[in-house]
């Protein structure tokens, strides 16, 4: 039986490396894949305190976040189609239509 | 250090039958995937009245072994501007998800990798999700315009009919009450029926679906060679290929013990609760007894020595496991009554998958291919709805059976006429609605551009 | 004893994975890690005993999320490898300040054994033979307790369906 530190601190590090993924890349495609894994990390967290306390609750919850994940990855992505065809481009940076 | 070999070696005396079911899962189904490419060729053969490959040993039953060589030795090509990476990676996926796939699959009793888990069958579908993405990386990494044509044909196909195989699969769940899949045998054995009888449209919609799953005739458009030379598969050769193909008839047989797992009744034998139908059990030792005495006549009509040793090893063979059948029936020692359920379990089901097989064959050399978007039209337009009205026509029986207690088989009946008409109406309005479309593209004259069209 | 090594083992291949998705500099690269990162995801699910999330996660996040962005990847061509200008200095700032938050938690986790009262580290775990079967116990929960939020979760995800068919569209008609 693992120490629930284990797991804690593992969904620490993935929620990290996927914040830095999303602020540090230019690419908006992969700025959503590094979402996933905040969310994926997020979900490594919640089944581990539902093991631990017994509880199904935790993987409900994680179970939501999958679908929600899902609907967050199918809209960004169509958002990113239709940007594309009309930018040309999938770059954060040139993505500026709404400054002054 | 010392910990963690004491571990490994408590596991493996913990799991040691499991690691055996394992090893003899990737050792034996490379070559039974080899024997099914040998006898699909022979029923080809058989409908289209010729023989079939004869040369390579006694009626060509050595031509897998001398495919087999011949790919290990070919130069693997791999083109200059592809993803080296990737063209690496895309067909062990594709083989590692066909093989981990079988893990749940229980050949018989107690064969069975990942015994008594919880979620059973929806492992085997779920592992299998992974073999979509071999062939998507695998079409993009070959860096040509065939490959990813196919690759993404043959991917949104997948992906379209698992949703179908999924709802047709749970109307079976539903009956079953369970995932588990040595529950959902015994369920069977209780319920005193297959549930083929119970229900009928499922199990025919997860046939329609497993074969675009497969992607064989007549929904084999992704790799259609007049069409797409020969879609993914393109650039692979050699060695990389035969991964692709493996896992293709891996994936077959896995499909194949779903279905029978699920609706035909799994390793149980014919009229298993029926007493004086016992003795169907001799018909392992007959059928093998008899492929046997007839290997021994025609050993001698062989022209080649090495062909007269084979079909001597092959006889000896037979006879020695028509014995071992035939033993294991009366005798039931103690220690060993557990392979009289096992071994007689493991015949029956390879039976009835080949069976399985033998229908996706049958259907391979009778229809024309689809055209794709008749092909998406089928999975999205039709075959998903019925599948849903199945599920809930099964709910439906359920509910009349347990809680009302009608008689099983009017429910049954009713229900699943009212889903063959929903069926039929949805057939028709799907052809009002393609006559529709095309009249008023061909009025129009302008198209949108569709990356799909054919 | 084994429990441990198999949580090593995904929980590294996670870790690497994950390192190597957000800095590949080829979109689909970076796709594949992930894609190596969520099947570890799915390990640790397996490992907590959680089966049908395992199933649920390799079903729904690998096999659909994930085909989804190949797709796109391939279709809008981004696969190309992109030069990178990101002024190293921005680069750093973030990741200098993404790891002091990480520090923080890391620090707030192990200094709450001393915080008396607050439980933060679950001393005595639930013992794993007295687990239910985590199927049914699952759908007990989903189709009981939680039941609401399960019928706004497929509303979600009609209205998330029906969005992007409608955004990704190719408009044919005048605007």
């Amino acid at each position: 039986m693992m120490p629930i530190g284990h797991y804690i601190f593992l969904s620490l590090t993935l929620l990290v490396v996927g914040a830095i993924g999303v602020v540090t890349r230019r690419n908006v495609i992969i700025v959503l894949m590094s979402i996933e894994l905040i969310l994926n990390a997020v979900n490594i967290n919640l089944v581990a305190f539902s093991r631990y306390y017994g509880d199904a609750a935790g993987q409900v919850f994680a179970l939501f976040i999958i679908a929600d994940a899902a609907a967050e990855a199918a809209v960004g992505l169509g958002i990113m189609i239709a940007f594309f065809r009309n930018r040309e481009t999938v770059l954060a940076d040139e993505m500026d239509l709404l400054k002054w | 250090m010392h910990s963690v070999v004491q571990g490994v070696l408590a596991f493996v005396q913990a799991w040691w039958v499991e690691l055996l079911c394992a090893v003899v899962i990737v050792l034996v189904v490379p070559l039974l995937a080899g024997y099914i490419v040998l006898v699909e060729r022979k029923v080809m053969a058989d409908m289209q009245a010729r023989l079939g490959p004869m040369r390579v040993g006694p009626h060509g039953l050595l031509q897998p072994i001398a495919d087999a060589l011949k790919l290990l030795i070919k130069e693997d090509l791999v083109p200059g501007d592809a993803d080296k990476f990737i063209f690496w990676f895309a067909p062990v996926l594709s083989m590692t998800a066909a093989l981990t796939s079988m893990g749940a699959v229980a050949f018989g009793p107690w064969f069975q990798v990942a015994r008594d888990i919880n979620i059973g069958l929806l492992f085997v579908v779920g592992i299998s999700a992974l073999g979509p993405f071999g062939i998507v990386l695998g079409g993009w990494a070959s860096n040509n315009h065939y490959s990813i044509i196919g690759a993404i044909r043959s991917t949104a196909q997948l992906i379209s009919y698992e949703t179908t195989a999924g709802f047709a699969l749970v109307s079976g769940f539903l009956l079953a009450g369970t995932l588990k899949v040595t529950d959902i045998v015994k369920a069977q054995l209780d319920d005193h029926a297959w549930y083929v009888f119970l229900a009928p449209v499922g199990f025919f919609t997860y046939l329609i679906a497993s074969i675009a799953e497969t992607n064989r005739a007549p929904f084999d458009l992704p790799e259609a060679g007049s069409e797409l030379v020969a879609g993914y598969m393109t650039e692979y050769s050699g060695f990389r290929w035969s991964l692709y193909f493996l896992a293709e008839y891996a994936n077959m047989i896995v499909v194949g013990s779903v279905g029978v797992t699920l609706f035909l009744g799994g390793w149980l034998r014919p009229f298993p609760n029926v007493p004086w139908m016992a003795w169907v059990d001799v018909l392992p030792v007959v059928l093998l007894a008899a492929v046997g005495v007839f290997c021994v006549r025609r050993a001698g009509k062989q022209p080649a020595r090495v062909q007269v040793l084979f079909m001597w090893a092959v006889a000896a063979a037979c006879l020695v496991v028509a014995l071992i059948f035939a033993l294991a029936a009366p005798v039931r020692l103690a220690p060993l009554s557990f392979m009289y359920a096992g071994l007689y379990g493991a015949f029956w089901f390879l039976l009835k998958v080949s069976v399985y097989l033998y229908l996706f064959m049958w259907l391979r050399f009778t229809l024309p291919r689809f055209r794709f978007d008749q092909l998406m039209r089928l999975g999205w337009h039709i075959l998903i709805p019925l599948a849903l009205v199945n599920v809930l026509a099964v709910g439906v029986m359920l509910a009349l059976y347990l809680n009302c207690g009608w008689n099983r088989w009017l429910a049954t009946a009713l229900t699943t006429i009212a889903t063959l008409l929903v069926g039929m109406l949805l057939i028709r309005w799907n052809d009002q609605h393609a006559a529709a479309a095309s009249a008023s593209i061909a009025s129009d004259g302008a198209q949108e551009e569709d990356a799909y069209a054919g | 004893m084994l429990d441990s090594l198999v949580f090593y083992f995904f929980a590294s291949i996670a870790v690497v994975s994950a390192m190597l998705m957000v800095t590949r500099r080829n979109a689909i690269h970076s796709a594949v890690f992930l894609i190596t990162a969520l099947l570890s995801t799915a390990g640790i699910f397996l490992q907590l005993r959680a089966e049908f999330l395992f199933i649920a996660q390799i079903i729904l996040y690998v096999g659909g999320i994930m085909v989804l962005f190949i797709f796109v990847i391939m279709l809008v061509r981004l696969d190309v490898a992109l030069p990178r200008i990101l002024s190293p200095r921005r680069k750093w700032v973030a990741i200098s300040v993404a790891l002091i938050v990480f520090l923080e938690a890391i620090i707030i986790v192990l200094m709450s054994r001393k915080i008396p009262g607050q439980g933060l580290l679950v001393s005595n775990p639930y013992p794993s033979d007295k687990l239910p079967p985590n199927t049914e116990d699952l759908a007990n929960s989903l189709f009981g307790l939680y039941l609401l939020p399960f019928e706004i979760a497929s509303v979600l995800l009609l209205v998330a369906m029906i969005g992007s068919v409608v955004m990704a569209k190719k408009r044919t008609d005048a605007p």
